[in-house]
């Protein structure tokens, strides 16, 4: 079949009725994919409009015709047909009849597929609900393996494959330092500012030192480390597992009767475990020294502060918060590494791998926070 | 089958390196329309480079490609536009889009490109589909349906607009010999009927056996066609041992081959 040149021929059509009660169609140009949109609507309609049982289409001036040509020429004899008529082609050319004999003289039926009933807002709010018990038991599991894992680590720690470790620790860890620094000098300065405010007002504006101190060094260092780490890290190992998980990497492990969770999560969560007190210890420093800012600008000086967080901070706050950052770290690394371990098929499945692993890792340590707040109240620390 | 005597593609003095090591130096050919050529090789030969140059998605260092007298290599806006309608791509893989339906996958080209109404493209969708033997599966995603359909499909989506050229990246890769053969029947049936030109990278032998008009086969070594004709007469007179070898599926003296 020649290839349009160029040149293009819009096809044309006219409808005529003869008078024995039939209707001639008479098409020229060319039916191609680009032209056949106008000229569609326009032969539906004058079919649909005509009362005439007999139709003739006239081909004779149809110089070009593809497959969308050939899709409407045999849906206009299928509607003919299907309105008890006929529809005649008359003069087309023997390669369109070929064309016409190849996509099939009978239409294939094109099925409608009724789209399911949405399940009423019990039954979505019931499976949702499933859906969540059942992830929650895949978590303890995951978490039992992992501290088996831990122990076997611990017990023979030349198994432990330390080249992943370190090069994690330095991912999560170091690399993390800047990032940290900035929110954790941001979080102290913009609190104390805050505070002093109104404080200053009451003359207790010296206090502002002992609401940083306390805050930071119990609560908000830790925390904001653990949710930073959540963003950058429990992406990291999510993206990267489920990499892995997709290109059949993981199954290889398995197949050569290796573990991937001593292989992969082990190293991970070691290396989280180690890095995280730390760096909640960089995120307090530069709380402390945000606080510090507004403190001298308020005219204080510097001895003055750093007294009065000795006074207000003692080392059982500091190994409290130390403690949860632990934790903090562990439940990050976890997550992260199941949330890959569990990437689906598909090109989404990655992306939605690393915003599981993100958000379930910032609830996780929510609700963790919560029970160490309780906690800590009856121990008393 | 009808052949235009006129070339459809023109390949002239094409070079493409890859930083700075050169994979093919210096290659020229034409493909006739309506013929079906296989470019073929060994690993690393260049073949897939070659077609990823044929259809505009990386630029030579050197040389002309001519897609129906456009030189796709400098072309833009819409000499770009137009030399790509011309052509459908089969990948390797099928690149079926993974969150759409065979007929959505199939129905895409049509949305863009042309003002059918939206009945109208169902219809050449599912007759594209029909055409390679999947309209029982025109409400199927792509993961639900096995690698040679995926495939198939992948070819009813690269015809959605009626292309003259089709370029087919390794067609029986992955496949069982009986899905491979009726992929090759697939082919012969859609360049014999629709004189459509089809341009296939494989190293099947018996893939090319049963579709080639002509072969052009690559060598990594020189980076140069070595061998232009008939597989038949590759296979039984060429001068080159190494050609002979390749289609006799002798291995080298040695271990693996060139």
């Amino acid at each position: 079949m020649n290839s349009p040149t160029g040149i293009r021929s819009p096809a044309s059509l006219q409808a005529k009725a003869s008078g024995e009660g039939t209707l001639v169609l008479s098409i020229r140009g060319q039916l191609d994919s680009t032209s056949t949109g106008s000229i569609w609507r326009e032969a539906m309609k004058a079919l649909d409009h005509s009362p005439a049982g007999r139709v003739v289409m006239d081909a004779s001036g149809l110089t070009y015709c593809d497959g969308t040509g050939a899709a409407f020429l045999l849906e206009l004899v299928r509607r003919q047909t299907k309105g008890g008529g006929t529809l005649e082609i008359h003069n087309l050319q023997e390669r369109f009849e070929r064309l016409l004999d190849l996509y099939g003289r009978t239409n294939p039926e094109i099925s409608v597929s009724t789209p399911d009933e949405s399940p009423s807002f019990v039954e979505q709010a019931g499976r949702a609900s499933f859906k969540v018990w059942k992830d929650v038991q895949v978590l303890i599991a995951f978490v039992g393996e992992l501290s088996v894992g831990l122990l076997d680590a611990a017990a023979h720690p030349r198994r432990i494959r330390w080249k992943d470790m370190l090069l994690t620790a330095e991912l999560a860890g170091v690399n993390a330092l800047p990032i940290i620094a900035l929110i954790g000098f941001l979080l102290g300065l913009i609190m104390a500012f805050q505070a002093a405010i109104p404080m200053r007002q009451f003359g207790a504006d010296i206090f502002v030192a002992n609401l940083i101190g306390l805050s930071m060094v119990r609560e908000l260092g830790p925390l904001i480390t653990a949710i930073l780490l959540a963003g950058r890290s429990a992406s990291a190992f999510a993206a990267e597992l489920g990499t892995m998980k997709v290109r059949e990497e993981i199954d290889a492990l398995t197949t050569m009767g290796l573990d991937p969770l001593r292989f992969l999560a082990v190293p991970r969560v070691i290396a989280a475990v180690a890095m995280t007190p730390l760096l909640a210890v960089f995120a307090n420093l530069f709380g402390l020294i945000g606080g510090a800012v507004v403190m001298l600008s308020l005219g204080f000086t510097l001895t003055t502060y750093v007294n009065q967080i000795l006074l207000s901070v003692d080392v059982g706050d500091l190994l409290g918060g130390l403690f949860k950052s632990v934790v903090f770290g562990m439940i990050v690394a976890a997550i992260g590494c199941l949330r890959g371990l569990q990437t689906q098929t598909g090109a989404s499945a990655v992306g939605i791998s690393t915003t599981r692993a993100v958000v379930s890792g910032i609830v996780l340590i929510a609700i963790v926070d919560g029970i160490f707040a309780v906690v800590y109240y009856y121990v008393g620390i | 089958m009808s052949q235009d005597q006129r070339p459809i593609i023109r390949v002239e003095h094409f070079t493409a390196a890859y930083e700075r090591a050169v994979i093919i130096d210096d290659v020229s050919f034409e493909v006739k329309q309506g013929e079906v050529l296989v470019i073929l090789g060994g690993s690393g030969s260049g073949k897939s480079t070659l077609l990823k140059h044929m259809i505009g998605l990386y630029k030579p260092t050197h040389g002309k490609i001519l897609i129906d007298g456009d030189d796709i290599v400098t072309a833009e806006g819409a000499v770009r536009a137009r030399i790509l309608r011309k052509i459908g791509v089969m990948y390797q893989q099928g690149a079926l889009f993974g969150s759409m339906t065979l007929q959505e996958n199939v129905r895409l080209p049509l949305e863009e490109f042309t003002d059918l109404p939206s009945e109208a493209m169902d219809l050449v969708a599912v007759m594209k589909l029909k055409l390679v033997g999947l309209e029982a599966f025109v409400h199927h995603m792509p993961s639900e349906i096995s690698g040679g359909m995926q495939k198939r499909a992948a070819i009813a989506r690269a015809m959605a607009l009626d292309p003259q050229i089709l370029f087919l990246d390794e067609p029986s890769a992955g496949l069982d010999p009986i899905t491979s053969a009726e992929l090759d029947h697939l082919i012969v049936r859609l360049a014999h009927s629709l004189s459509i030109t089809f341009i296939v990278v494989s190293h099947e032998l018996a893939s090319i056996d049963a579709i080639a008009d002509r072969v052009i086969m690559l060598d990594k070594r020189v980076k140069k066609i070595v061998a232009t004709g008939r597989p038949q007469e590759l296979r039984d007179h060429s001068d080159n041992p190494w050609v002979r070898q390749f289609f006799n599926r002798e291995a080298a003296a040695g271990v693996g081959g060139p």
